[in-house]
Parts: C-alpha cells; sequence; structure tokens
C-alpha cells in the first residue's frame, strides 16, 4: 500500500533540479486522494517545492505534471501560470482577502463567482468547515483556526486538482491546532485530489500524513509511509533530520541467514540484529533503534527474544520531561556512545533510577535498523527527465 | 474675484487629475512590485519636482516646448500655434510638476498589500484584470484617492511653472494663482484675500482628506 505511486499512476508528479540561489534536486509524487507531507528543517526548500508546484516559483529545470496536465517543462520551455494550474494554496498566514468577508473570500476561489449556483456552492463550503452563520465576518473579525477553515474552503472552491497546504497550522495555538488536525483528517474522506503539506513538525506529517517526504538542502532524501521512514532511515542524515537519538557507527561482521540475524560490532560489543544481506561483511555502517526499543533489563525478563542484546552501563542523566523519564545510559565498553531511552515516571521510581547506578539494558535487534557509513552513503538519486 | 481664473484652474486641475490617474497606478504599481537596475533612478527622477525651484522645472518646459525645439516644432506644425503659453503646454507642464503626488501615494497603497494576498489571488486562478479590479484596487484605493487629491489640490496652487511655461493669457493660462499675484499687483486687496480664502479651504480640505485616507493603509509588514 505504500509502495510510491509509478510516475504514470501518480496524480502530481514534479521533478525539480537547480543550483542556487536555493539549491534543489527534488522529486516528489502523489496520487489522488493520498496526502503527502513534505518535511524538513528551515531552509531545507520544503516550501520552494510547494511553490514551485503552485507557478509562484520558477526553478531553473524541473518538470511539473499534474493530473495529465503538463504544468512545467524547462526542458520544452513551458511554464503555466500560475492563475492557470488548477490548484488549492492554503498560506502560512492564510493570506485571506482582508476587504472581503468569509463567504465573498471563498466566493473568489471559484471560475464564475457572480453565479447564484456559485453562492450556493461558496455557502456549502462554508458548512463543511463549520462556519456557517460567520459568512459576513471579515478575516480581521475571525479567529486564527477560523481564518485557516476560510482559507482551506477557499482553496477547495475551484475544486483543483491538487491542494497545497503550506504550513497550515503553525500559526495558531495548540488546542486549536488539535481541533484542525481532527477536522482535516475528517475533510480528507471526501478529497479526490492530491494533497501536499509542508510542515517541520515530524509528528505532525506522522499523524495526518499517508507517505511523507524528507527534504534537506533542497534534496528530497527519503519517501515512505512515517512509520517506515522512522523505522528504516535510508541514511545516518535522515535518522539526524527525523531526531533519531540512538544512532551509532558500527560494521557488519556476518550474516546468519540460518538463524535469521546480522551480526554487527560496536566498539568490541556483538549485537544481533534483524537480518540485512545488503551490506557486505567487513564494511562499515551506521545503525539506529528507536528509544522506545532499548528496555530495562528486569522487565518480562523471560520472554526474552533471540534478538535480544544485553549491554550494561552506567546512566549518566535523568531528565524528567512531562510524563516520561528521559535517560541517558553509558555502555560499559563503548567510549562515549551514549544511549537513549525512555520510560514513565512510576518505574523510574519502581527501580529507583538515579544518575551513576549501573544497570543492564536490552537492545532489541528486531528493531535495530542499519544504514550505509556516512562516508560512504548509498547514493540518493534523484533522476533529471 | 476672477471666476474665469478658477474654472480655468478648476479645468486644469481635473484633466490633470484625469490623466494621471491611470499612468499613477500604472507607475505606482510597478515601482511597488517590480524589481529593475535603477529603479533608484526612477523613482529620483519622478520625485525631482518635489525640489526642484519650480522656476528651474518651467524654464527647461518653456525650451522644450518653444518654438526653437523639435516638440515646439512639430506641434506648431500639427495645430498651427505654438505649444509654448497656451492650455495644452500649461496642461503638460502640470501633469509633469504632478508626476510625485499622484505617484508617491499610489505607490505606498501597492507596496502595503501583502505579497501573499497577491499570490492567493493567482491561486484562486484569477484573471490579472480581476486581480487587479477586485483585490488590488480596493485594497490600495486609499492611496489611489489620496493621490488624486493632492494632484488637485496642488494643480491649483502651482504659480512658479504656471508663470513661466502659461503667462497670463485671460481663459487660456491666467490660473487662480497668478490671478492671485496680479490683482495684489493691482493693489486689488479685496479680491485676492478673497481668492487666496478660497484656494486655502480648498487646500486645507483636500491635504486633511488626503492624511486621513492614508492612515488606512498600513505599511506591510505591518
Amino acid at each position: 500500500m505504500n509502495k510510491p505511486p509509478s510516475t504514470s499512476s501518480a496524480m502530481l508528479h514534479a521533478t525539480l533540479q537547480q543550483t542556487g540561489p536555493i539549491p534543489l534536486a527534488a522529486e516528489i509524487a502523489c496520487r489522488q486522494g493520498e496526502l503527502l507531507a513534505l518535511v524538513g528543517p528551515s531552509g531545507s526548500g520544503k516550501s520552494t517545492v510547494l511553490r514551485s508546484i503552485a507557478g509562484l516559483y520558477a526553478p531553473q529545470h524541473g518538470r511539473i505534471v499534474c493530473n495529465g496536465e503538463t504544468w512545467l517543462d524547462t526542458a520544452a520551455g513551458l511554464q503555466l501560470s500560475t492563475a492557470r494550474r488548477r490548484i488549492g494554496m492554503v498560506f502560512q498566514n492564510y493570506a485571506l482577502f482582508p476587504h472581503l468577508g468569509a463567504l465573498e473570500n471563498i466566493l473568489e476561489g471559484m471560475d464564475d463567482p457572480t453565479t447564484p449556483d456559485a453562492r450556493k456552492r461558496a455557502q456549502a463550503l462554508l458548512r463543511k468547515v463549520h462556519l456557517d452563520g460567520l459568512a459576513a465576518r471579515r478575516p480581521a473579525q475571525l479567529s486564527g483556526g477560523q481564518q485557516q477553515r476560510v482559507a482551506v474552503a477557499r482553496a477547495l472552491a475551484r475544486d483543483p486538482h491538487v491542494l497545497l497546504l503550506d504550513e497550515p497550522f503553525s500559526a495558531v495555538d495548540r488546542a486549536t491546532r488539535e481541533k484542525l488536525y481532527v477536522e482535516l483528517a475528517e475533510l480528507r474522506r471526501d478529497l479526490k485530489m492530491p494533497v501536499i503539506l509542508v510542515t517541520h513538525d515530524l509528528d505532525e506529517a506522522a499523524m495526518l500524513a499517508d507517505r511523507m517526504t524528507i527534504l534537506s538542502r533542497g534534496r528530497t532524501l527519503q519517501t515512505g509511509s512515517p512509520l517506515v521512514v522512522r523505522r528504516r532511515p535510508v541514511s545516518a542524515e535522515v535518522a539526524r533530520l527525523i531526531g533519531l537519538k540512538n544512532l551509532f557507527t558500527g560494521e557488519v561482521i556476518a550474516h546468519q541467514a540460518s538463524s535469521g540475524h546480522t551480526l554487527i560490532g560496536w566498539h568490541g560489543q556483538r549485537l544481533k540484529v534483524r537480518l540485512q544481506p545488503d551490506f557486505t561483511p567487513g564494511t562499515g555502517i551506521n545503525w539506529t533503534l528507536p528509544a522506545a526499543d532499548v528496555l530495562l533489563m528486569p522487565l518480562d525478563h523471560d520472554s526474552r527474544d533471540p534478538l535480544d542484546n544485553p549491554l550494561s552501563g552506567r546512566i549518566v542523566k535523568i531528565v524528567a520531561l512531562g510524563e516520561t523519564v528521559h535517560i541517558q545510559v553509558q555502555a560499559n565498553a563503548t567510549g562515549d556512545a551514549r544511549l537513549s531511552l525512555n520510560v514513565s515516571h512510576h518505574i523510574a521510581r519502581r527501580y529507583a533510577l538515579a544518575e551513576g547506578q549501573q544497570l543492564t539494558l536490552r537492545l532489541r535487534g528486531e528493531h535495530i535498523h542499519l544504514m550505509p557509513a556516512d562516508d560512504n552513503p548509498r547514493k540518493v538519486t534523484v533522476r533529471a527527465r | 474675484m476672477d471666476w474665469l481664473a478658477l474654472l480655468l484652474s478648476f479645468k486644469l486641475a481635473a484633466l490633470t487629475m484625469l490623466v494621471l490617474l491611470p499612468c499613477g497606478l500604472w507607475a505606482g504599481r510597478a515601482l511597488a512590485w517590480r524589481r529593475f537596475r535603477g529603479k533608484y533612478l526612477v523613482e529620483a527622477a519622478l520625485a525631482l519636482p518635489l525640489v526642484l525651484p519650480p522656476t528651474v522645472l518651467g524654464f527647461y518646459l518653456l525650451v522644450a516646448m518653444g518654438g526653437a525645439s523639435p516638440v515646439g516644432q512639430w506641434y506648431q506644425s500639427l495645430f498651427s500655434h505654438p505649444l509654448a503659453f497656451s492650455f495644452e503646454g500649461l496642461l503638460i507642464a502640470s501633469l509633469i510638476f504632478n508626476l510625485p503626488f499622484a505617484i508617491q501615494p499610489m505607490q505606498r497603497a501597492f507596496e502595503s498589500i501583502a505579497p501573499e494576498v497577491r499570490e492567493a489571488a493567482m491561486c484562486c486562478g484569477m484573471s490579472r484584470w480581476r486581480q487587479f479590479t477586485r483585490i488590488e484596487l480596493p485594497l490600495a484605493w486609499p492611496g489611489v484617492v489620496s493621490a488624486l487629491v493632492l494632484t488637485f489640490a496642488h494643480t491649483l496652487g502651482e504659480f512658479g511653472v504656471v508663470l513661466m511655461v502659461g503667462g497670463s493669457i485671460p481663459g487660456e493660462t491666467r490660473t487662480i494663482a497668478i490671478s492671485i499675484y496680479d490683482r495684489t499687483q493691482a493693489f486689488d486687496t479685496t479680491a485676492a484675500g478673497l481668492m487666496s480664502a478660497v484656494l486655502l479651504m480648498i487646500s486645507l480640505l483636500s491635504i486633511s482628506l488626503s492624511y486621513r485616507l492614508m492612515r488606512r493603509i498600513e505599511p506591510y509588514p505591518a
């Protein structure tokens, strides 16, 4: 289900390249009814990609095809103006027309706003975003959340072939944001077009998106379902970008296909990990393990998985953050490398965890993911077309 | 009270306003949003009438319109009367010395429109004309009206350039400002005083309206 769409079946397919001023080497594809999140730190080029699709930015080289219609093909000298691309765009600060009421804002998004039918459809859209009764309010008289809803309704007004959302949740407070998440998720059930969401918030992307594309410095590094990207980043760079804490270097020792695991070396320690035969024994690798898969040994001691790796170390840091306690453990045999794990307050209390304390951890090898070493990155290619 | 001069001044001011409206909209919009090399030079040239002594501007215009210049000769051959010391010549001079008054408030008004709002209009699929009439103009109108009012008032009051280019031909180039000067020279202080009072009222009204309108425009970013 999460296979990337092939170029031909994709409703929206874009490849963009340029050397400057904002370097770009991006390829994205999004199917009908799919929500693709573009995730990256600020300055990663995600907004530029979105603006290129909208025709608000002209990259040096690129090709954008939506719904069988070519919007941009620099090789053929073709570039459709923004007004001629059938898009719906929600801006970060909504960019509502300040002199018009909510209903009029939606009407302006339609092709022929003067017809009675258009008015009816605009009113229906206003109801759909739960704003009936506020039709005459000007943007300045609406709350941030209400403004966002008007912006979404306006973007949908012309039945766009792609819906573009540029950080649409960043300008509202947290409580409103949570509400708007739910509303977008509900709204999406009726949306037939591809939806592209630009966000710097990985959790937001994971919550709302079917697939996400990780960007850094204008390059699309990895596309996949949020779960796959989080569990199996293609490179240490992606792992760092998505904030994985337990990221270490090591080397592949051997593959043991019969028992279904790969053996890696880490500062003289041997770890049994899920079989990943792509890596030649003897090569250096990066490996990562979700903090949730670093376990305190005494818990369900008996149900040990054959791929569990016991490891003893010393607690070097304990920080309570909200409902969880973040713990850093320095493994005894592994130099400076620190493992991060999260436990709940009552677990921390039950085991009387304290800084300096020795303990044994269990690394779940089933979830240890191997990546090429940094100095020998597996090429992430973006094909020019 | 020289009614003929007042009428002529109104006619000149109205025509100047009318011609500068589309020019100002185009130039103000272009200066607000486009970037090009030497933009500051264009802006400086357009602002020149603000600082140049009116007699200097008038002198150059007179030379340019005179019978010795190609423009003056061309005009003479077309309409068989000289451009200098005619109402048409006065109108051209008026258009030039009013450029900053027409363009600058409109430029400020267009600059105050957030770029995203213009982009949103494009994303809504609006034609350029609809973007202009439905979004840009309704948002910029205080600046546009302010520009027109300032142009009108400034034309009524201009003296130096008019004297240089137009002289004082009754019904043709004798505007109210010139008439006030003439009356004062003739020691007719009653007429001069009355006309001065009229000009004072019109100027005060228009400048107040202009200030009031410009307060509606919030500079971007606000």
